[in-house]
């Protein structure tokens, strides 16, 4: 019997069956080996769930837009590599909900952006970056001058938890003093306990007003841990092979 | 059988059994009219963000009027609330004329699936300027506006195949086929890419349940194929019902439109990896991308000359008939933008213009060219059919529009061109020293007059587009009303 294709033209359900079909494979094929196959994401040290200050920071990154004109990720190449720094690892994102990989440069990679400036001129940068980048085409960003709003960090956590990042019971129990901690905001408080949480934590008042946590503190913090927690000193290359 | 299954879109206007009243169009009008208004929002929205690029001091120091804020604004109204309410219409309307029936469903779901889409995009607005917003490009709304679009699409789902199967024609027509695959494939991506955990019932705040690499993965799946399927088949099926039925003519090849439906759609949805050349994304993903990528011209040139070529025999049409005019530019535009792309998801090629203003270049040739070209030539076709006029108001503010649009895309892309390819190889010059040769922002300083032109080009567009509602508006308060004749009897005194 000769194949006709009016046999679908006349039957909407298998067209739309055949359809669907049609347009599934691709997706998994691409997709469900990247969750299957181990080394897709690389067996490196360091990596660890963010601290409440900074996926309040993060938080704040998404809410702004900011992945609209800063990626984040440096690619293979010798000249982003010098600019920005070892390329990025898969496994520096993997607790990244969403990823902020990014698609467009209007402004430069921020991976590695972390410990490259100084608390005071990020800061002062997002107050007003022409002021320190007289070219700088970047919004102001004053309004982050106000409380921070991250009274549920522990349900923050939570959340991510059943996705999948590993907070354990005593990060979700302290999340709330976590986050006062890393901004100074409890200055007598002992920092070991956050620390061995959270190590590399940026630590300090970044913001310079030590009575209260802002917006401005939270996103200071995450941009100042940004690509510093994978020691590439001491890193073996072929456990970078995916 | 091409002379056929053309006949369904040829003739289609209540030719012989159904009544044209038997149609639902009040819901094919307000989608019209709300296209319409999402297209000048967007287009607006669009001039003010270019211009920020230029005058950082448009970004007012609020934080509702930010860059950050603003562009996803921009991209879903043009996407979104332009581009879908424009295929949602004349899907309706097209499925309604080529299977002679009236929408399943009637009124009541017609005008659910209209409601509600526009309250998603209010919905999705409102928050993106409140900075609620999940942090995936074109994929932005938040999980409570995820799930009420969940809701409206599958209605329109059920109202679209519904009416295909109580439809009387034997065959399906083919830009039906398109708008389902539309339909079908943007429910699964939308499914998937938008899966969340919101921390709180009563928050606005989810995370998105894939994370880092799978996460990138699964966004550009999504987002090349919100290209792919709702830029582009959906616009196809478009196509493939108003250029034949302006034109007067069949379908160019009715076998190349089957191998054009079935290879678009198995191949556009590999492609996505090609947003991520170079990534911490597994190589072999990223060959895939490219390798399908590059296939894929096959098809979207097939699509092109199927469309173009259903002009042969009817080419004076292009002289007197403002929306083929608009029509067969958008294919062309289109066979442009689909060349551009495969060359572009060449590693090689990618390398330079990845991150760089050649992207959004390219994104606008498609987004101007093709896709808003396409819904002109299709509301400029319906507006006199659906208000029952016998012409447009005036055929030379279309002519302005034409050329005002036409110009201010060349100026566009122009002009992301150059910056978009400066920008790439300032990044990666070195001087004789061996360092790099310029700072990061020393790039962004040599951007400054490419974004002026660019924001100009947009404005010439916007301008064009504020003259089409103009004329518009007169066509349906002024232009002479439809005389009550048979459809027979119109087609043959034109």
């Amino acid at each position: 019997m000769k194949f006709s294709h009016a046999i679908i033209e006349k039957n909407v359900i298998l067209m739309a069956v055949l359809t669907l079909i049609t347009v599934s494979i691709g997706g998994l094929v691409q997709i469900v080996p990247l969750f299957t196959v181990e080394t897709t994401i690389e067996r490196v040290e360091g990596v660890r769930p963010y601290s409440p200050l900074e996926l309040a920071g993060r938080n704040i990154y998404v809410r702004e837009g900011c992945y609209l004109c800063h990626s984040q990720q440096i690619r293979t190449f010798k000249d982003e590599v010098e600019r920005y720094g070892h390329y990025s690892l898969a496994a520096e994102s993997m607790y990244d909900h969403p990823f902020q990989w990014g698609s467009k440069r209007t402004g430069p990679d921020l991976a590695r952006v972390g410990g490259k400036y100084s608390n005071d001129w990020h800061v002062a940068h997002l107050n007003n970056p022409r002021a320190l980048v007289p070219e700088s085409i970047m919004p102001t960003y004053q309004f982050l001058n106000r409380p921070l709003n991250f009274d549920d960090a522990a349900e923050h956590l939570k959340t991510l938890r059943t996705l999948g990042v590993p907070y354990s019971e005593d990060d979700i129990a302290n999340a709330q003093k976590d986050l006062k901690v890393q901004a100074g905001a409890l200055p007598d408080e002992d920092t070991t306990a956050l620390m061995a949480r959270y190590p590399k934590a940026a630590l300090g008042d970044f913001d310079g007003k030590p009575e209260q946590v802002t917006e401005m503190d939270a996103l200071v913090a995450y941009l100042q841990m940004l690509g510093t927690l994978v020691d590439f000193t001491k890193i073996n290359p072929e456990d970078l092979k995916q | 059988m091409g002379v056929a299954i053309a006949d369904g879109a040829y003739g289609g206007a209540g030719q012989t059994a159904a009544p044209v009243e038997a149609y639902h169009e009040d819901v094919v009008r307000a989608f019209v009219v709300a296209a319409m208004f999402w297209g000048i929002a967007a287009f607006a929205a669009g001039v003010y963000i270019a211009f920020q690029l230029a005058f950082p001091d448009l970004n007012l120091g609020l934080e509702w009027t930010t860059f950050g804020r603003l562009r996803p604004l921009h991209t879903s109204a043009a996407i979104f609330a332009f581009g879908g309410s424009a295929l949602i219409g004349s899907s309706l309307y097209v499925v309604q004329r080529t299977c002679r029936a009236p929408l399943f469903g009637g009124r009541e779901w017609g005008w659910f699936i209209f409601f509600g889409y526009q309250l998603f995009i209010v919905m999705a607005a409102t928050g993106y300027l409140l900075g609620i917003t999940q942090g995936k490009e074109y994929a932005e709304p938040e999980w409570y506006v995820d799930l009420w679009l969940t809701i409206v699409w599958v209605v329109y789902l059920v109202v679209f195949v519904g009416t295909i199967i109580k439809r009387r024609e034997p065959h399906i027509y083919v830009a039906n086929w398109f708008y389902l695959a539309f339909i079908l494939t943007i429910a699964m991506l939308h499914i998937v890419n938008n899966a969340a955990l919101p921390v709180s019932l009563t928050g606005t705040k989810s995370y998105v349940a894939w994370a880092g690499v799978q996460d990138a993965m699964i966004q550009w799946w999504y987002g090349h194929n919100a290209v792919g399927f709702f830029l582009t088949a959906g616009f196809l099926g478009m196509m493939y019902y108003f250029i034949p039925k302006a034109a007067q003519r069949p379908i160019y090849s009715y076998r190349l439109s089957i191998i054009h439906f079935w290879a678009l759609i198995f191949l556009y949805i590999w492609a996505g990896p090609h947003h991520l050349h170079y990534t911490a994304l597994p190589d072999w993903t990223q060959t895939l991308g490219m390798v399908f990528s590059v296939v894929l011209w096959m098809p979207s040139w097939g699509g092109m000359i199927n469309g173009i070529m259903t002009l042969s025999g009817a080419w004076d049409k292009l002289r007197t008939d403002p929306s083929l005019r608009f029509s067969v530019t958008a294919v062309g535009f289109y066979g442009m933008s689909t060349f551009e792309g495969p060359v572009m998801s060449v590693k090689a090629v990618n390398g330079l213009s990845h991150y760089t203003d050649w992207t959004i270049g390219h994104v606008h040739s498609g987004a101007l060219g093709w896709v808003a070209f396409i819904c002109f030539g299709m509301i400029y076709y319906l507006v006199p059919v659906l208000w029952k006029k016998q012409r447009l108001y005036s055929a030379r503010l279309v002519e302005w529009h034409f050329w005002t649009a036409t110009v201010g895309i060349v100026f566009y892309i122009t002009a992301m061109w150059v910056s978009g390819i400066m920008q790439g190889l300032m990044w990666r010059a070195y001087d004789e020293y061996g360092f790099l040769q310029y700072s990061f922002v020393e790039t962004v300083q040599a951007m400054h007059p490419y974004y002026v032109i660019r924001g100009i080009g947009g404005l010439l567009f916007l301008t064009g587009a504020i003259l089409m509602v103009i004329n518009l508006i007169r066509t349906v308060t002024s232009s002479p009303a439809l005389e009550p004749v048979t459809q027979g009897a119109a087609v043959a005194a034109e």
